[in-house]
């Protein structure tokens, strides 16, 4: 059965200007257990839609049905309640500056009632489970981002939702910082059974943690499915789009990917003119040596064409030699690189 | 320097003053809190966005701040009559410096409260917090060391509205100054006084940055 339920929602904003639709007749449903991605462009609508899920933005049109209860049947006390069970992190963290990270995991438990020791308890464990139980005292001022994000996390699982819905969770952190925020969201959503709306731009996050994507632009879902369908056949120009941005984003390491990047590589720039002579296959023809092409490029550097191409060599160093010396030769930039391409 | 008279009654004279700005920022406070919180909470990008309410007392702290102290001082004095039951002296000038202090006290609560990051407020609220847990657990608590500042800056207004209110005979350093520096030409005493009361104002100052900056745990 699908937890969160969004039908022909729409919403209006009334500006100076003139009414602005951020959102238009959006239709979704996330099933129990899902990671679902809402991906989108920046003013695409995707935070209002998220703010829609518990009602911190009122439709202007439409009904919103979370575990089975339309939002609007619910009158303001039974939806601050709900609300407990619909927990949220945002790009900022917003942590209470004030409060060490122990009462900022304490909050929403105080809220419910819970007494001081028994809150304390609970704020514990969590702390546990995100990797902070040693930094309860400290001032969220004293942690990294990667660390804050840690506690809004801690702090979301205090009131034992049943769903997470993050916000650009992870757009103000390093791509390294990133991945572990989405693993940790990745075993939260395992562990706990805990279904998790991401809304992002980076495509990145959606094809590391996500197994459904709806893709947004100007207030519309463009395209939705599994993240898989997605990415072998995105129908729409957006999905295209955004998959094409995401290709530059470096990628996950898989088994397959580790072992690539254990051989000796090189890169090789070539111009526009060296461009027309095929120097892989004659280099392969003469050298009677494979190599593997690891990413092949060609950008516009003031003008001219300018080609890069990284390749993986074999084993034996006297092929190595041999490649290196043919590439050299025929008065290309050869380079070593290592680790990460 | 002076002669063991004066010296007393300048002493008294600290003693009123700090009597009289000591308890009328108290009182302004008792009263310029919640009206700082219902400007905060009415407004429209607000917790309880209410028009109506905001823009009543945003007049009506805007008509209490535009008026002139001293023309406060004189169209309270029935006021101050019925609650102390004379008009001159430091008690009796608590009323009107209360009531100077309330609605520029409402202010500076308000500015300090809208300075909390919006982003903490949405988070309690998709935590299902109640209004009245906003208030108390999340605006008041961030914005403690603004609001330590504000009383630092209303204890310097008040003490020097205090020393106006010396003009009409009431009390503390600011009276002294008047009838002795200024209708007695005892420049020297004046002088003093004034010396004291930027003594004060300094000390008030220093307490209140230090408890401030002690109490901000955002670096």
């Amino acid at each position: 059965m699908a937890i969160i339920e969004v039908k022909h929602v729409s919403k209006r904003f009334f500006t100076k200007d003139a009414p602005v639709d951020a959102l238009k007749d959006i239709n979704l449903q996330v099933e129990a257990g899902d990671i679902y991605g809402i991906i989108g462009m920046s003013g695409a609508g995707k935070s209002t839609l998220v703010r829609c899920l518990n009602f911190l933005e009122i439709p202007t049109e439409g009904d919103v049905k979370v575990n089975g209860k339309n939002l609007w049947d619910l009158s303001e006390r039974e939806l601050l309640q709900e609300r407990q069970s619909i927990a949220m992190i945002f790009q900022h963290f917003n942590l209470l500056m004030q409060k060490n990270v122990i009462d900022n995991v304490c909050f929403p438990l105080r809220i419910q009632g819970k007494s001081k020791a028994e809150a304390k308890i609970r704020a514990m464990e969590l702390l546990a489970i995100v990797g902070l139980a040693d930094r309860a005292k400290s001032y969220p001022a004293q942690l990294s981002g990667g660390q804050k994000q840690r506690v809004a996390i801690a702090r979301a699982l205090a009131s034992n939702p049943k769903i997470l819905l993050c916000d650009e969770a992870t757009s103000a952190l390093d791509p390294q910082t990133s991945a572990s925020i989405l693993k940790l969201l990745k075993q939260i959503n395992q562990q706990f059974g805990i279904t998790i709306v991401i809304i992002t731009h980076q495509m990145s996050v959606v094809r590391q943690i996500c197994n459904k994507v709806a893709i947004m632009s100007l207030g519309e879902i463009k395209e939705k499915g599994t993240v898989n369908d997605i990415f072998s056949h995105p129908k729409t120009e957006e999905a295209r789009e955004l998959l094409l941005r995401d290709a530059d984003s470096g990628y996950e390491e898989t088994e397959q990917i580790r072992e690539l990047l254990a051989e000796r590589k090189i890169r090789i720039v070539y111009s526009s003119n060296s461009s027309y002579e095929p120097v892989i296959a004659n280099m392969v023809l003469m050298t009677g040596k494979a190599v593997n092409i690891l990413k092949a490029d060609t950008k516009n550097v003031g003008g001219t064409a300018k080609g890069e191409m990284i390749l993986g060599l074999p084993e034996d160093a006297e092929s190595q030699e041999l490649i290196i010396k043919y590439l050299k030769d025929r008065g290309l930039d050869v380079e070593e690189v290592k680790g990460n391409v | 320097m002076f002669s063991p008279e004066v010296n007393a009654m300048l002493l008294r004279g600290i003693g009123e003053t700090l009597y009289m700005t000591l308890l009328s920022t108290l009182f302004g406070y008792l009263f310029g809190i919640p009206l700082g919180i219902l400007l905060t909470i009415s407004d429209k990008n607000g917790i309880k966005p209410n028009r109506v309410l905001f823009r009543i007392l945003d007049i009506i702290v805007n008509i209490g701040r535009s008026i002139p102290f001293l023309i406060l001082l004189i169209l309270l004095i029935p006021l101050t009559r019925m609650l102390v039951g004379t008009s001159i002296g430091s008690t009796a000038t608590i009323v009107p410096l209360t009531v100077a202090a309330i609605p520029f006290i409402a202010r500076m609560v308000e500015s300090s409260l809208r300075e909390v990051d919006p982003g903490v407020i949405e988070a309690a609220r998709s935590m299902g917090a109640k209004t009245g847990t906003i208030i108390f657990r999340v605006l008041l608590v961030e914005a403690r060391t603004s609001l330590i500042v504000g009383v630092t800056i209303a204890l310097g207004t008040i003490l020097g509205y205090s020393a106006m209110a010396g003009t009409v005979g009431g009390g503390g350093l600011g009276d002294i100054a008047i009838r002795y520096g200024y209708y007695r030409y005892e420049t020297r005493i004046m002088i003093v006084t004034v010396i004291l009361l930027v003594i004060l104002v300094q000390i008030l100052q220093l307490i209140g940055m230090v408890m401030s900056s002690k109490l901000d745990k955002r670096k």
